[in-house]
């Protein structure tokens, strides 16, 4: 994923005075373009799911299917023929009937996870976007208005922050914070650490062009007090920047938060081990079109839906809705720790050169998972 | 060289970018020709008349620049910012100039540079090296590099203060009267126009409304637009004079009135002026062309607009170089 | 030189600060690691009070230490490229790092230069050819930046990977094979190199060139309404003198924004070093996490995070020679 940049970047840093735009009418229209409808049709439909997914769901997304669990593997390089006791890995189900999307290794409903995993995703998204956005706003506005000594700082400040890798720091945070897997407030929190110096840079460039603006100046002037002057001649001058912005890191943190999931960092973001339907697949082909064309139906619907509708809605121009199709969707979802053990177990096990205690733990885990359930 | 005269939106820099073909999209010609009658140059044989809309690429390429050149407003905007004024020269001359060797295109290039009053060691600089005049100066030399026999000026001082202003123009009058090329002046200044072109061309809402040899047009508009545009100036001598503007602001160029596009602003307009949109044609008896109703057929004349026109000697005539003409 | 100077005194105090974080946090943060290894120690037989001190002393937490003496003792170990030892490994972490690097790296530079090259000039061609055919390439270019790398990874180890389930045709697991060939300077092992290299990179290629394409695709449409384009028409120049003019001037911004595509990038490969195996930094940093080993961890940290800086700085400079202004300012 590369954030297309320039956009962002490109604010009006200089020209003229942009005559107001937080219009109340322009929030209040409805909106026309089919694009705008379609957008918010589709986000409308995946915030339903965000909201009522449990209760909607078939299946409760732990509950392991038994009955049907019954693909097992051989481990190649065990058993017979070999010094190594014979060893197996599960397989997912394909899709069913029962199972719409088919099912994890654990024989878990892949469809009832992804509509459990859908509300953790959207609100880790928005909650870390919501922290990054007043940081960015505080930050960014104050190093632009203030100026001087304050301005130096912040923006150094900003900067470190965006010179600094943010995955490898959001993994090496996720992993060190106690708690972090089972707490999806303080993943939002680590994220939105990790992700606001940009548009406090934005922001920070633009009240910058804007304090010199005539306004601005009339109203110093005019004996205005500074706090004042950036809520009310300021900050509303900002709003499309921060509109953006934010739908921006909304989708920066669900791709981080995915990302990280990916790792097994998040941990379950329901208390579930949500959203195993992507990885499984690795393991385990002939379901493997039918997963990725529900996911990409899905997932890759759900976000441009979710930002048009935010662009439109503060200011209604086309450059705005060229801007909204660049960021495209992220997708939504997560993965558990646990069943990456599984599926990254066997990759050890042909790799076999590692005699590690942790890969040894991990297969010890597997076996017990297995023999448990497949008996 | 011709004037083209207008308010802001009146279509003139419009109109000079169709006429080489540089619009860009949206922005489409639907119909019409632009002529190009070519004078012969140094003894290569007459290259005849070219219609720049229909013209090839190629051959549209060759005329470009070398026989019309363009001085657009902002010359900060106008230079390639990222390299030197002398790599741009350099472009320029060994596309135009393919035989030129690469020493004597950086020697030229000085020579032009010197031309027009600036030291030859600015060829190594950057555009943001140069103040404002200065850039505007090395655009004119770069129009001049391969001596055009036009020159497309689209408000070639707006961007500059006043005393750089008049120096700039001063070079460009004695380096016409020297190269004699002609030039297309446009501005919406027509006061200045008045002072520096031959013949004067009006615009407003995106049509040729009048034109007419300078001093004509400034000492009896025949247009009541043109009329209006001249009360805006207060005169430096003589007493003092009440100043009247135009009433009202200019149109909507999506959404024209109907007919003569000025006569919700005009105080003479007749009842076909809301009707039916005027042609430019001559008027019988006068070397001028102007696009209004009350100079047809058996319409009143207000005294205004029928003042005698000036006895003026003429000044030496350039021959049409461009015609314009909608289809 | 001012302004390079001050690019290069921000990334000495971000290395700083990301030095810093790695330090303190097992430090600050209860449960700390030593607890960790501890636990897995008894898992495996009994950890009596001296296992502990060598666990201390191996990860380098001493206890009679106060935090200030080990945060000078770990600023002291690093400048000598003493990265502590990993205990999952049993190697100095430092040489570890050296052996996963050139993976990382080079994987890294080729998908990153191709991916730039090939996008500034598919974004230039675009934008060139507005409103035509290929307009039609924006959908798929928009598609590509949307997929996260590891997502696409995957998708393509399922078509095109030998562990996958369709096509087979290339190599999907691991940097090389590890059962034919030994690492050397042999034909078969350089081959094998390349042809496991073949998939991730494309990963990483697509991944990152559809944001290089889209956003030079608008910075060289912004350009090209600028006046100097005009005239460059004007003035009779080929069109390919043209769009060079226009591709110049609209690479500027994007390059100055390397920052953000650089760290995205880094965080893609990471990812999709997991998905292959492929024995980089990435994949090593996935792996010393699970193992809990967090010497090896804050070590790879460190490094990722010295590399992207580097990169930075390396972008900085490519600006600045770009930039005839930046050049007067710097």
């Amino acid at each position: 994923m590369t954030i297309d940049t320039t956009t962002l970047s490109q604010t009006p840093a200089t020209g003229p005075t942009p005559e107001p735009i937080f219009q109340r009418t322009a929030i209040l229209r409805l909106p026309r373009s089919p694009k705008v409808i379609a957008g918010l049709v589709i986000l409308a439909v995946f915030g339903v799911v965000a909201i009522i997914g449990r209760w909607i769901a078939p299946y409760s997304p732990n509950a392991t299917d038994t009955q049907n669990w019954v693909q097992r593997v051989l481990v190649p390089g065990t058993g017979e023929g070999t010094p190594f006791p014979a060893n197996y890995y599960p397989l997912p189900l394909p899709p069913s009937a029962a199972h719409w999307l088919g099912t994890s290794v654990f024989a878990q409903d892949v469809f009832s996870q992804l509509l459990a995993s859908t509300q953790a995703t959207l609100f880790v998204g928005l909650l870390a976007a919501s922290i990054a956005t007043v940081l960015s706003v505080v930050i960014g506005v104050s190093a632009g208005y203030f100026g001087g000594g304050t301005d130096e700082g912040l923006s150094l400040l900003s900067n470190v922050f965006l010179a600094i890798p943010a995955l490898p720091l959001l993994i090496v945070l996720a992993d060190y914070v106690p708690r972090a897997g089972s707490s999806i407030l303080l993943v939002a929190a680590i994220i939105a650490v990790t992700t606001w110096a940009y548009t406090s840079r934005t922001l920070r460039a633009q009240t910058l062009s804007l304090r010199n603006r005539d306004f601005v100046e009339a109203a110093r002037v005019s004996g205005e007090g500074r706090l004042r002057i950036i809520l009310v001649e300021v900050l509303p001058n900002l709003i499309p920047i921060v509109a953006a912005s934010f739908l921006f890191t909304t989708l920066t943190a669900m791709y981080a938060y995915v990302a990280i999931a990916f790792l097994g960092l998040a941990g379950a973001p329901t208390g579930s081990p949500a959203g195993l339907w992507n990885y499984p697949a690795f393991a385990w082909p002939s379901s493997a079109p039918a997963w990725r064309c529900s996911t990409s139906a899905s997932t890759s619907s759900s976000i441009p839906g979710f930002e048009r509708r935010g662009f439109r809605a503060v200011r209604p121009s086309r450059r705005a809705s060229r801007r909204g199709r660049h960021w495209a969707s992220r997708r939504s979802w997560a993965i558990d720790q646990r069943t990456r053990h599984l599926e990254w177990a066997p990759n050890r096990m042909w790799c076999s050169r590692s005699t590690d205690s942790a890969s040894t733990t991990a297969m010890a885990t597997m076996r017990s998972t297995r023999s448990s359930t497949v008996t | 060289m011709l004037g083209l005269a207008g308010e802001s939106g009146s279509g003139k820099t419009t109109l000079a970018l169709a006429a080489m073909r540089l619009l860009r999209a949206p922005a489409l010609i639907t119909s019409g020709e632009v002529l190009f009658h070519s004078r012969p140059i140094g003894g290569d044989g007459p290259k005849g008349t070219v219609d720049l809309l229909a013209a090839g690429l190629d051959d549209l390429r060759e005329v470009r620049w070398s026989e019309i050149a363009v001085v657009l407003q902002s010359a900060l905007n106008s230079l390639n910012p990222v390299t030197t004024i002398g790599a741009q020269f350099d472009d320029l001359l060994r596309v135009h100039r393919p035989g030129m060797p690469g020493s004597e295109r950086w020697s030229r290039a000085g020579e032009l540079l010197d031309m027009v009053g600036m030291n030859a060691d600015r060829l190594r600089s950057y555009p943001h090296e140069l103040s404002g005049g200065m850039r505007q100066r090395a655009m004119i030399a770069m129009a001049l590099a391969l001596e055009p026999q036009i020159m497309i000026l689209d408000e070639p001082t707006t961007a500059l203060d006043v005393v750089t202003q008049r120096e700039i123009l001063e070079e460009l009058m004695g380096l016409r009267d020297r190269l004699g090329f002609a030039a297309l002046f446009i501005t919406h200044d027509l006061s200045l126009l008045v002072e520096l072109a031959d013949e004067i061309a009006v615009m407003y809402a995106g049509r040729l409304m009048e034109r007419a040899p300078a001093a004509s047009l400034f000492h009896a508009p025949r247009l009541p637009y043109t009329h209006g545009l001249l009360n805006c100036f207060p005169p430096m001598h003589g007493k003092r004079a009440r100043m009247e503007g135009i009433p009202g602001s200019p149109p909507d160029l999506r959404d024209l009135p109907s007919g003569c596009a000025f006569h919700p602003r005009c105080p003479w307009a007749l009842e076909k002026c809301k009707q039916a949109i005027p042609r430019l044609e001559p008027i019988s008896g006068s070397g001028r062309e102007v696009a209004c109703w009350l100079h047809h057929d058996d319409a009143k004349v207000p005294a205004e607009l029928a003042k005698a026109d000036p006895r003026t000697e003429p000044r030496q005539r350039v021959p049409t170089l461009i015609q314009v003409s909608k289809k | 030189m001012g302004a390079l100077l001050r690019r290069l005194g921000v990334y000495i105090l971000a290395a700083w600060v990301a030095l810093t974080v790695s330090f303190l946090l097992p430090r600050v943060v209860p449960g700390n690691p030593v607890a960790g290894a501890v636990a897995r120690a008894s898992q495996s037989g009994n950890c009596n009070a001296g296992c502990i001190k060598a666990i201390e002393e191996q990860l380098g937490f001493d206890v009679h230490k106060s935090l200030w003496d080990q945060y000078v003792q770990y600023l002291g170990n690093l400048a000598h490229g003493d990265l502590g030892h990993s205990w999952s490994e049993n190697a100095p972490v430092g040489s570890l790092i050296l052996s996963y690097l050139p993976w990382t790296l080079v994987l890294l530079g080729i998908a990153t230069t191709v991916s730039f090259l090939g996008g500034s000039v598919v974004g230039t061609l675009i934008a060139w050819r507005r409103g035509t055919w290929a307009d039609w390439l924006i959908p798929f270019a928009t598609f590509f930046q949307a997929l996260p790398y590891f997502f696409l990874g995957i998708v393509l180890v399922l078509v095109f990977g030998q562990t996958g389930t369709m096509l087979k045709w290339f190599q999907s697991l691991f940097g090389y094979d590890i059962y034919a060939t030994t690492p050397g300077f042999t034909v078969s092992y350089v081959e094998s190199v390349f042809g496991h290299a073949i998939l991730p990179a494309t990963t990483v290629i697509l991944a990152s060139m559809a944001g290089f394409i889209l956003s030079i695709r608008n910075q060289v449409i912004t350009t090209m309404d600028e006046d100097f384009v005009l005239v460059a028409q004007a003035k009779g120049l080929p069109t390919r003198t043209v769009i060079w003019y226009a591709a110049r001037n609209a690479l500027l911004p994007v390059v100055a924004n390397f920052t953000i595509a650089i760290s995205l990038i880094v965080g893609g490969q990471i990812l999709v070093e997991i998905v292959f195996n492929y024995p980089g930094i990435g994949f090593h940093l996935y792996d010393a996490l699970s193992k809990l080993d967090y010497t090896l961890v804050q070590g790879i940290f460190v490094v990722i995070t010295l590399v992207v800086l580097a990169a930075n700085l390396l972008a900085d400079v490519v600006y600045v020679m770009l930039d005839p202004r930046a050049r007067q300012a710097a």
